[in-house]
């Protein structure tokens, strides 16, 4: 390490159970001196309490709006290997699948041309090259998408979309997720890769209720599976479960949100008309209990971080969608969700909080959906009512 | 010496997910059937033709070095074919047909000081941030407090003794990069102290109208101060969103005696029995105390114990507290219970209680 005025205390954070990043960054020091200089400044941070990042600069490749965050450091004498520390946020493989070859690929880029540490992944689900100089952007960007990659989103534009492991790996997958996830990122490279709305738009693909990629709380539009027919039971399965000890009273029946499902130790009966696919009971006794075959997917938007009016969680637009190639129900609202947002929505405005201020019904007026009691928890309270007499 | 040149190509976006799906997974794609936990963090699913998969999954700190990557790439070639797969949670997964490969994988995984776990009833690895890492906006570190409070509970990510899942986040800042808003436990990094404007050279990087509308209840305005046409910041009405900062960088919120965390409790997403909720204060403030954060670890710790201990089979903790109220939380995790806990925001009306229905 440099001449440090500061005692280490990154060092205290190598030991312990839990994998440490402290010995990753330590490692990439080893060949990078960009790793180390970050290592110092990081020790400084945490002997000052206070982060030493200047608010990023405008960085890119050549016709691309997004994909690089600019950062550079307050303390560029100090830690002069840091004074660019750019990010590089790289379109990921559909559900993180990688083959080791291509993976250590962009390893040597990096190596080469960045500081060796990387994020696996990022929060939108990118892969994160941290830290690299200007100069190297362009020629990355290259080797890059010699080997196949491409930079992801940042910015004002649709953010990298992504997806669970879906039908690679779970029976629960309503629909493909890895597909309708590909093919919207190839659809929409333009809207990836050139910000031209008021804020960030993300999609994010969840096979199923369970929403393993957290789509109802950080897409703006939350792409859920589900099915409409019954919940397919195998009775004999059943009473194996409880034969092994299962509580199904208490653990299945007592837990179902909607209270449709009764069992008299024999035999599971589901009210599925009251069934609200939740995916509890299906949870507990997979072996038992299978989603029924009439299968899609609820379309939600709007959710998004605290920043700037609050956070939301997205809400029902579509209550059940067939997701079959091409995907062109989903492209048109879309389409003409885009349209509306980028003509009236405010500079920094997620659609869900344009939707806040426009009125849900005016929304779906101008996109062209009829309302319908599926897309609230309830009716009005208030009785300040915009009547329409025509 | 030069590299041959390549040519430019853009918009090739990612490589499709076809060729980097494992053989057995390739075969049997959308025909699962069933699986089963076989022990932390190993799973099997299993086809409809009878195949079967092998999961091991290990945890990462997220933040890793590319000779780690080439570590793991490695075991992806001793095990699986060349093939490996990241989380949503940044774990790292292992798959591969042959049973017998789990066994050793599990021990190389461990040798290399990733542990195996964080599946079903365990706590599974933290979403999180940037922090002093790599964002100027970072009212704390994440990687650190993400290090630490895992180091205290590891032995739930290699276990599967909690009552239900658990699921940790944690931010540095309000713009939340992660869901942090919607966790059973969100470790959130807060500026409290306005923005500091530097009046001169806000005019010079930043547009003032832009500044002025970046603020979500305007205590951001324009103003002339000793002739210069810049901004100045209503204190009272300012929430420490830093917002304004995000659009002007004349206006830094950053302040090491100050900044620090808050917990919050009790969010979900998945939809699962209770529709999925956000997560709720419990402790307003932690100052900042690197490298190991004790009072942040010790406040986590003590969430999770009482709720494990208390929670229901598959309760999660938002469900396990609408059961037993909030003034019993505030009391059985011994957190007082202050006026930063009572919303002012927007429909702050809405989280007042509306009843009677109060437990003595
Ligand atoms: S969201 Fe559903 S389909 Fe997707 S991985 Fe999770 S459980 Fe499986
Ligand atoms: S899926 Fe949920 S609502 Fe439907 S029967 Fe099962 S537990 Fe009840
Ligand atoms: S949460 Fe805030 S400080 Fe942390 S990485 Fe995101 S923007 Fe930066
Ligand atoms: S920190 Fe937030 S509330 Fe305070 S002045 Fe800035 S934008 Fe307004």
């Amino acid at each position: 390490m440099p001449e440090q005025k500061f005692p280490d205390k990154l060092q205290e954070l190598k030991s312990g159970a839990w994998p440490s990043f402290v010995k990753e960054i330590e490692n990439a020091a080893q060949t990078s001196p960009m790793a180390k200089d970050l290592y110092g400044q990081l020790n400084q941070s945490y002997n000052e309490k206070i982060g030493h990042w200047k608010h990023g600069g405008i960085v890119g490749v050549l016709g691309y709006g997004g994909g690089v965050i600019g950062r550079y450091s307050d303390l560029p004498e100090t830690w002069p290997n840091v004074s660019h520390f750019h990010t590089m946020r790289i379109n990921q493989p559909a559900a993180w699948f990688y083959r080791a070859e291509d993976l250590r690929k962009v390893c040597d880029i990096w190596e080469k041309r960045g500081s060796g540490l990387t994020n696996m992944h990022g929060s939108t689900g990118d892969i994160i090259l941290l830290g690299t100089t200007t100069p190297e952007l362009e020629p990355i960007f290259n080797e890059l998408t010699a080997i196949g990659f491409d930079l992801g989103g940042s910015g004002s534009c649709m953010r990298t979309p992504s997806c669970c492991v879906g039908p690679a790996r779970c029976e629960w997958a309503m629909y493909d997720t890895l597909a309708l996830t590909y093919d919207l990122t190839m659809t929409y490279q333009d809207e990836l890769h050139r910000p031209a709305f008021p804020y960030k738009f993300k999609f994010k693909m969840a096979g199923c209720p369970n929403d393993c990629v957290a789509s109802i709380a950080r897409a703006d539009m939350s792409i859920i599976g589900i099915w409409r027919d019954e919940i397919q039971i195998d009775q004999d399965a059943v009473r194996e479960y409880a034969e092994r000890g299962l509580n199904i009273q208490s653990v299945v029946v007592g837990r179902c949100p909607t209270r449709c499902m009764a069992w008299d130790s024999k035999e599971l009966f589901i009210d599925n008309e009251n069934c609200s696919r939740c995916m509890h009971c299906i949870n507990v006794m997979h072996r038992a209990l299978r989603p029924g075959n009439d299968r899609g997917a609820t379309l939600l938007i709007g959710s998004k971080a605290p920043i700037m009016e609050g956070a939301l969680l997205s809400s029902v637009l579509v209550p059940f969608l067939e997701i079959v190639p091409p995907y062109d129900d989903i492209k048109g609202l879309v389409n003409n969700i885009w349209e509306l947002w980028a003509e009236e929505g405010k500079n920094r405005e997620r659609v869900g909080e344009f939707i806040q201020r426009v009125g849900l019904a005016n929304f779906l007026d101008a996109i062209g959906l009829e309302p319908e009691p599926e897309m609230i928890a309830f009716p009005r309270e208030n009785p300040y009512v915009f009547y329409r007499t025509e | 010496m030069a590299a041959e040149p390549v040519k430019r190509v853009t918009d090739i976006g990612p490589p499709h997910y076809g060729k980097y799906l494992p053989p057995v997974v390739k075969a049997n794609y959308g025909k699962w059937v069933d699986h089963e936990i076989l022990e932390p963090g190993v799973m099997v699913h299993i086809a409809e033709s009878g195949a079967k998969v092998y999961t091991v999954r290990a945890a990462s700190p997220r933040l890793i070095s590319v000779n780690k990557i080439r570590a793991y790439c490695d075991l992806a070639d001793k095990y699986c074919e060349g093939f490996l797969r990241f989380t949503s949670r940044n774990n790292v997964e292992f798959l591969t047909a042959k049973a017998e490969n789990v066994a050793p994988m599990k021990k190389d995984l461990e040798a290399l000081g990733h542990p195996v776990g964080g599946m079903a009833n365990s706590i599974s690895n933290i979403v999180h941030t940037q922090g002093w890492v790599h964002c100027h906006s970072a009212a704390t570190d994440a990687s650190g407090i993400v290090k630490s409070v895992m180091d205290a509970l590891h032995e739930e990510f290699t276990h599967m003794r909690m009552p239900g899942k658990l699921r940790i986040a944690l931010a540095c800042c309000l713009n939340m990069c992660g869901a942090v808003h919607c966790s059973d436990i969100a470790i959130l990094g807060i500026h409290r102290k306005p923005p500091k404007v530097e009046t001169e050279r806000l005019p010079k990087i930043c547009e003032i109208p832009t500044a002025v509308a970046s603020c979500p209840t305007a205590a951001v305005r324009p103003a002339n101060i000793s002739g210069v046409n810049t901004v100045e910041v209503i204190e009272e009405s300012c929430m420490y969103c830093a917002n304004c900062f995000t659009v002007c960088p004349a206006m830094k919120l950053n302040d090491a005696e100050n900044d620090g965390l808050s917990i919050w409790v009790g969010g979900k997403v998945s939809n699962a029995r209770h529709e999925p909720m956000f997560s709720k204060l419990a402790i307003p403030y932690i100052p900042n105390n690197p490298p190991c954060w004790p009072e942040v670890v010790d406040a986590v710790v003590n969430i999770v114990k009482i709720w494990s201990k208390n929670a229901q089979p598959y309760e999660r903790m938002g469900e396990w507290i609408e059961r037993i109220g909030w003034p019993k939380f505030f009391k059985m995790a011994g957190i007082p219970f202050s006026r930063e806990h009572i919303d002012d925001f927007k429909h702050a009306g809405l989280t007042y209680k509306r009843s009677t229905h109060i437990r003595f």
